[in-house]
């Protein structure tokens, strides 16, 4: 166990390395600078001047190295655009994705595990209503479920529309800016969870009914187990291993699903940090955003594997093959 | 279900195809009196539909009433320049929904195509040759798939987009957006293709072709990528609907096409601000042409197993 987990914290470390160095690379390849707007308006010289004094002149290795030898110290460099240093913001900005990303699936497991119990189980005209809302529900993609909740909340004025605070946030005290805060996010994050939920209680229902005709479930009926203590006690736990299998998989299209929502509900997140520097040419925030981003989704992966591992003892880490 | 599922695809598909004789007015055709102008609701006058006209009542809230003095013939049948006919409302540019719709079913449905064409492709024939060389080739293509697929396909698609000129004729665009696609979409393609092969090359029929002297390239265009028909084409299924939806956000946040051209992505980018949004809901038709795509897709994919029905 200890060497599958060295081995997999080194290939998400190589995964945040590459994926960094790339997109540092791509950018500084890319037309144009983020001097470049201001230089419009100045003379060749004056141009010449501020490149050089941001540091835009040098040439690409040594400008690499140094940003290299500064991650290790975990300074990720600073962010031109913003004047900051990139990993403040990034740290704040990635403290909101995870907000969302974490009431999002809190959502999606706690609509989605419970309905897809229900609907794996029993029969009947409510099995295939929840079947219908959820067939719905795994074809609203982020974007356009964003979008169809913008409009609802704009229309309806139940929820505020976009961003993550209604005030600059400073002058509240902590509850209210909390209470600000849980206005803001059932909007953005049922955007995320909706999909998610949708495909959960498929799979769940699916995991369910195998699960539950298994002789080891007409067993425990035969001993005088209730039926629903039956499903839950026995059937579920057996059938959870695909369904948190699923959670790895997610993890991957949590992340591209909150850009877009972030984007489409002003939420000041990872997803929008990133789109800003690239269109600025941001060369230190961009490869500090993609590294986070590389982060969040091995970590995921890993944390969702390492859950497998711990509820299904069947689960080999290839080493006791 | 899933008959009536490939039916509306098929609809929509030729929507696209024949946009050019459906729609009624061209995809870049501005009428500049009808900034946001609401759908018009035909209805018949003997036995010809028509429609009531709109007219302007206030410019500054652009606000319109209908003029239910007049009707006007609709464009299928009689073309009048001065009052011209929204079936879906108009954008901001007092441009006609319904014909940058179907136009841009066009652009949307056709670089999808394309780009699933080229992932199924390129994925099929990289995971068949890793499946039938095996050793170092298939440990190579593997590493390189396996990498791909845990890269955050999202922020590569936008670094890739990204630093690229951002101003680029169409159809450059066209290209390399589908270019894009095809290179975050080969490896979902590939490992299952992978798996198909290296059972199957070990088959009686393979051993068969072999002992009759046929090359590795009849061996795997003939009898080992067809043995994986029905993943390909589940593969395919799945990728359509994701690449119409990753063009739409690439548009959406100005990074796909320009605007004059129409296609779901840049209209729902003309659409996307609340205001907008809350005040004129038909620029959002773009939205239910992408979920009645992602929904037929998913009933043609995903049915209960006979257990749990």
């Amino acid at each position: 166990m200890g060497r599958y987990l060295l081995r997999r914290l080194g290939f998400g470390l190589l995964l945040v390395f590459v994926v960094s160095s790339a997109a540092l690379l791509l950018t500084r390849l890319a037309p144009g600078d983020i001097a470049a707007p201001q230089c419009l308006e100045l003379s060749a010289e004056k141009c010449a001047e501020l490149r050089a004094s941001l540091g835009l002149n040098r040439p690409f290795l040594p400008q690499y190295l140094s940003w290299l030898g500064g991650v290790i110290r975990f300074d990720f460099g600073r962010s031109l655009l913003y004047s900051r240093p990139v990993g403040s913001l990034l740290g704040e900005r990635a403290l909101n994705t995870a907000v969302l990303a974490i009431f999002a699936l809190l959502a999606a497991t706690l609509i989605g595990i419970p309905l897809g119990i229900y609907t794996g189980t029993r029969a009947g005209i409510m099995r295939s209503i929840v079947r219908a809302i959820s067939l719905i529900g795994i074809s609203v993609p982020p974007l356009i479920g964003s979008l169809a909740l913008v409009f609802l909340a704009a229309r309806t004025g139940w929820l505020p529309v976009g961003g993550m605070t209604s005030s600059g946030g400073l002058e509240l005290t902590w509850a209210a800016w909390f209470a600000d805060l849980a206005r803001h996010v059932p909007l953005p994050a049922l955007a995320l969870a909706i999909p998610m939920a949708a495909t959960l209680e498929r799979l769940q229902s699916e995991a369910i009914a195998s699960a539950s005709h298994e002789p080891f479930v007409a067993a425990s009926r035969a001993r005088g187990v209730d039926r629903s203590r039956s499903i839950l006690h026995h059937a579920w736990p057996v059938s959870l291993r695909p369904v948190l299998g699923l959670y790895g998989v997610m993890i991957g299209s949590l992340f591209s699903g909150s850009f877009v929502v972030e984007v489409v509900t002003s939420w000041p997140g990872l997803g929008r940090l990133m789109f800003d520097a690239l269109k600025a040419r941001d060369l230190f925030l961009v490869a500090g955003c993609a590294a986070t981003g590389a982060f969040f989704l091995a970590a995921g992966t890993l944390l969702s594997d390492l859950l497998l591992a711990y509820t299904d003892p069947r689960v080999t880490t290839g080493e006791s093959r | 279900m899933t008959r009536r599922a490939a039916i509306m695809l098929v609809a929509l598909a030729l929507f696209a195809l024949l946009a050019p004789w459906l729609a009624p007015y061209q995809a870049g055709e501005a009428f500049s009196g009808f900034l946001h102008a609401p759908p018009m609701r035909p209805h018949l006058d003997g036995l010809s539909p028509v429609v009531h006209p709109l007219v302007l009542a206030d410019r500054l809230e652009q606000r319109f009433e209908i003029d239910s003095s007049r009707t006007v013939k609709l464009p299928w049948i009689e073309r009048d320049a001065a009052a011209p006919v929204f079936l879906l409302g108009a954008d901001d540019f007092g441009r006609d929904v319904l014909s940058r719709l179907l136009y841009g079913a066009r652009t949307s449905i056709g670089l999808a195509l394309v780009a699933t064409l080229g992932a199924v492709l390129i994925g099929a024939l990289a995971g068949a040759w890793a499946g039938y060389r095996g050793g170092w080739i298939d440990e190579a293509i593997m590493r390189v798939a396996d990498f791909v697929l845990v890269l955050p396909v999202i922020y590569v698609v936008l670094v890739l987009r990204a630093v690229l000129p951002l101003v680029l004729p169409p159809s450059t665009v066209f290209l390399l957006v589908s270019w894009i696609f095809v290179l975050v979409g080969w490896p979902f393609v590939a490992k299952g293709v992978r798996a198909i092969v290296a059972v199957e090359r070990n088959r009686e029929y393979v051993q068969a072709a072999q002992s009759l002297g046929a090359g590795p390239l009849r061996i795997l265009a003939v009898h080992l990528i067809p043995a994986c028909g029905g993943h390909l084409l589940v593969q395919a299924t799945l990728l359509l609907p994701a690449f119409i939806l990753a063009e739409a956000t690439l548009s959406f946040i100005g990074l796909g096409f320009p605007d004059p051209i129409a296609s779901w992505g840049t209209m729902l980018a003309g659409a996307g601000n609340y205001n907008a949004v809350a005040r004129f809901p038909w620029t959002l038709a773009p939205a239910v042409a992408i979920f009645a795509i992602v929904l037929s897709t998913n009933l043609l994919t995903s049915q209960p197993s006979p257990r749990n029905r």
